[in-house]
């Protein structure tokens, strides 16, 4: 793509408010609405345009798939690791009241924990869907 | 309910209606694909709209609002739109492979090939 | 930590898919997940001491009470389910070291693991959770991690078997969802127990006997009942031979669980087989499943497309043992769930061990295994006479305990059909035996099968006698949990 100057300019002075909106869904989610799927989505989107604009070759030197797949499991074992941790300060598991002294910031701290989590997976298995498609057909 | 009567859930069932058929008529496995897509969104309808309550706002507290929508059939559809996107991530890939290794992703084409099927 | 233990089950799994997909070789992500499903086995096993010595245990996830959070209760019914599936998750992880590397590839092991730490996971979910909609997330999460492993057979139709069953298992849980939307609607809540207290009063509603339908349907699609099992036979005959035996063994019981707990616990016996006809529908199904299935499977060249029919027929006991709708019916079916896993298990694993040696599974790859493996043809003997249902097996125990059940109804047309089932299955049970014992060997100068399979392979087997001479323990279990479930199964 190129030759579509216009779409390149568009897509360089879109992607970083997409990604800031994406950061913005995601570490507000504990006051309104937003969260991990939903941010981790926008997130991913900015990469998928990315790739559209300016190739594969350009996206993957960003984010290599090796690094994906570390980020994507790691967001699985963060989400699981605050329940493990919540179960070892005494609570049952995921119960973010134990996580702080004060129950109520226990939960603030819970929730942010585990919203990162599912973000980061979000966002990285969505990127590595994109890619791992983008990339089968250029192959064959 | 009475803002919307019924047809909302008319026109689920007619969404549900047209991605079965598609699931069962349509021989391309992408097509297929498409169908099972239509019917899970039509099910996402139906649970939205258990989760109306006419008047009310969206369910983030905020002051002067004293009716709130039920928002647990959203978080429930969340949970049912993600595990859709990961299905239908399967079925996509699933198609690919299959188009690489028969060829074909007509099913009665694959039949053909395969009388095992 | 012994509160923490039905979470623990599922811990282990979520913790350890992760780790899998992210560590090098064949090797490394085997250990993991062996180590874990042994550690999963063990909690269940004292999950299940737990529950015979307290009762009901109940579990609130981050402590948010029932009917706000989410809450796992786990009685007889589950506990047993529980101890199945770690325990043929023990047994089959530290099979699959050398058959997967044979059959996959070691570059592909770590994300085979992976996927088969997360049906794991899923399983032992749908059967912990005691709440409605966190069975249709666990039923996906187990879903998913099928399709995938079903693709990862060596032959190219695995894929399109997988494909078939991907439509099919995404509508039975779609149809599920309906189900559970409408119920939630009527009541307000997901909880099951919840669910059970409030559905009485309601019960003369068309949403209620809608969303029953729905569910029922949508079940019967996972479980595999005639005439909607035709996703199984292909599914099981193409995906790799340590997934058949895990499947075959763990993943229609698990959605016979979920059909048993709806029926009996959530909508209640007056309910389902009073106002409902539900033993008019099923009954007849079972019945033309087992005979159909089992005919069917006389006439299969590939044995373990043989035994993919054979699971179908096997469904229809179970089916018509809760179809009964009587203590003893549900018995004779939650024994049948159990000791069909035994027994199924063992079996698929002989035909691993079998495609590992001859290069394939079809009835001329087992001629004269007696004479080039006879501990793999052994097993499959023992694993067969079970199959058939001859005392001293497990599958006599379940068999016996069915007939029993229909003769306490006076259903005399069912013992007939289910002896003729035993009669088709000695059929294509011995059509199998006879060609290993008196054929003569493709290939003479095969081995016997490695310790690696031989040594789980053999423990089902053992496992398929212990139980079928000592049945206190199944036996026990499995009717106070048809007790609890008769009496409603809520326990507050």
């Amino acid at each position: 793509m190129s030759d579509h100057l216009i779409l390149r300019i568009v897509g360089k002075f879109l992607i970083p408010y997409i990604l800031l909106f994406g950061l913005y869904v995601q570490f507000h989610g504990d006051f309104g609405p937003g969260g991990g799927f939903q941010a981790g989505v926008i997130f991913a989107s900015a990469f998928v345009i990315h790739t559209l604009l300016f190739g594969l070759e350009s996206a993957e030197r960003i984010a290599p798939q090796w690094i994906l797949k570390i980020v994507a499991a790691s967001g699985v074992l963060i989400y699981a690791l605050v329940g493990v941790a919540a179960m070892l300060m005494g609570g049952n598991y995921l119960d973010y009241d134990f996580l702080a002294a004060d129950p109520i910031a226990g939960q603030h701290i819970g929730i942010i924990l585990v919203e990162f989590g599912v973000g980061l997976t979000v966002a990285s298995v969505m990127m590595l869907l994109f890619f791992t498609f983008a990339g089968r057909g250029e192959a064959s | 309910m009475s803002g919307l009567g019924v047809w909302n859930y008319v026109i689920i069932i007619f969404l549900m209606m047209i991605g079965l058929y598609m699931v069962m008529s349509s021989s391309n496995l992408v097509k297929k694909l498409i169908g099972l897509n239509v019917f899970q969104t039509s099910v996402f309808f139906l649970y939205i709209s258990f989760g109306y309550i006419e008047g009310a706002t969206g369910p983030v507290m905020q002051e002067g609002a004293s009716l709130y929508s039920n928002p647990l059939p959203h978080v429930l559809i969340l949970t049912a739109i993600v595990v859709g996107v990961a299905t239908t991530a399967v079925g996509l890939a699933l198609s690919v492979r299959i188009k690489e290794s028969f060829g074909t992703i007509e099913e009665d084409e694959l039949h053909t090939m395969d009388s095992s099927l | 930590m012994l509160a923490h233990l039905p979470v623990l089950v599922i811990l282990a799994p979520l913790l350890g898919a992760p780790v899998a997909s992210l560590l090098r070789g064949p090797n490394w992500p085997w250990l993991l997940a062996t180590l874990l499903s042994w550690f999963a086995l063990l909690c269940s096993v004292l999950l299940l001491i737990q529950v015979n010595a307290q009762g009901t245990f109940i579990y609130t996830m981050g402590g948010w009470e029932a009917p706000w959070g989410i809450e796992y209760r786990i009685d007889f019914a589950n506990a047993l389910l529980l101890v199945l599936i770690t325990g043929l998750a023990s047994v089959v992880l530290p099979y699959a070291r050398l058959s997967v590397e044979h059959e996959i590839g070691a570059d592909r092991c770590p994300l085979f693991y992976t996927a088969l730490l997360l049906l794991i996971l899923g399983l032992c979910g749908i059967t912990v959770t005691g709440d409605a909609f966190n069975v249709f997330v666990f039923l996906e999460v187990s879903s998913l991690a099928t399709y995938t492993l079903i693709a990862m057979g060596r032959d190219r139709r695995a894929l399109t078997a997988s494909f078939s069953y991907l439509i099919m298992g995404t509508i039975g849980a779609t149809f599920y969802l309906i189900g559970v939307g409408f119920l939630y609607v009527m009541t307000g809540t997901l909880n099951m127990a919840d669910l059970a207290e409030r559905l009485p009063a309601i019960s003369d509603s068309s949403t209620v006997r809608t969303a029953f339908a729905f569910i029922v349907t949508g079940i019967c699609l996972k479980l595999a009942l005639f005439p909607l099992h035709l996703w199984l036979p292909n599914a099981y005959t193409y995906s790799p031979s340590a997934v058949t035996a895990f499947l075959g063994a763990t993943a229609t019981k698990v959605a016979v669980y979920v059909l048993i707990r709806f029926v009996f616990t959530i909508f209640g016996v007056e309910f389902s087989f009073g106002a409902e006809p539900l033993a008019e529908i099923l009954v007849p199904l079972a019945i033309i499943g087992l005979l159909s299935a089992s005919t069917v499977s006389i006439m299969q060249p590939n044995i373990k497309r043989m035994l993919a029919y054979s699971s179908v027929a096997q469904i229809g006991y179970i089916v018509l043992g809760l179809a009964m709708g009587t203590a003893m019916g549900l018995t004779a079916s939650l024994l049948h769930v159990f000791n069909h896993g035994l027994m199924k298990g063992a079996l698929f694993m002989v035909m691993g061990a079998v495609a590992y040696r001859m290069g394939g599974t079809s009835i001329d790859d087992m001629r004269g295994l007696a004479k080039t493996m006879p501990l793999t043809f052994w097993a499959f003997v023992l694993g067969g006479l079970s199959l058939i249902g001859v005392p001293l097996t497990v599958g006599f125990v379940s068999k016996w305990h069915l007939i029993l059940a229909a003769l306490e109804l006076g259903w005399w047309p069912v013992v007939v059909a289910i002896l003729a089932g035993s009669m088709l299955a000695v059929v294509y049970v011995g059509r199998v035996v006879e060609a290993g014992f008196f054929g003569e060997p493709k290939d003479a100068t095969k081995r016997e099968a490695p310790w690696g399979l031989l040594v789980p392979l053999w423990v089902l087997v053992i496992a398929n006698i212990w139980f079928g001479i000592d049945t206190r323990l199944t036996v026990d279990i499995a009717e106070a949990a048809a007790a609890q479930l008769m009496a409603g199964g809520v326990v507050r």
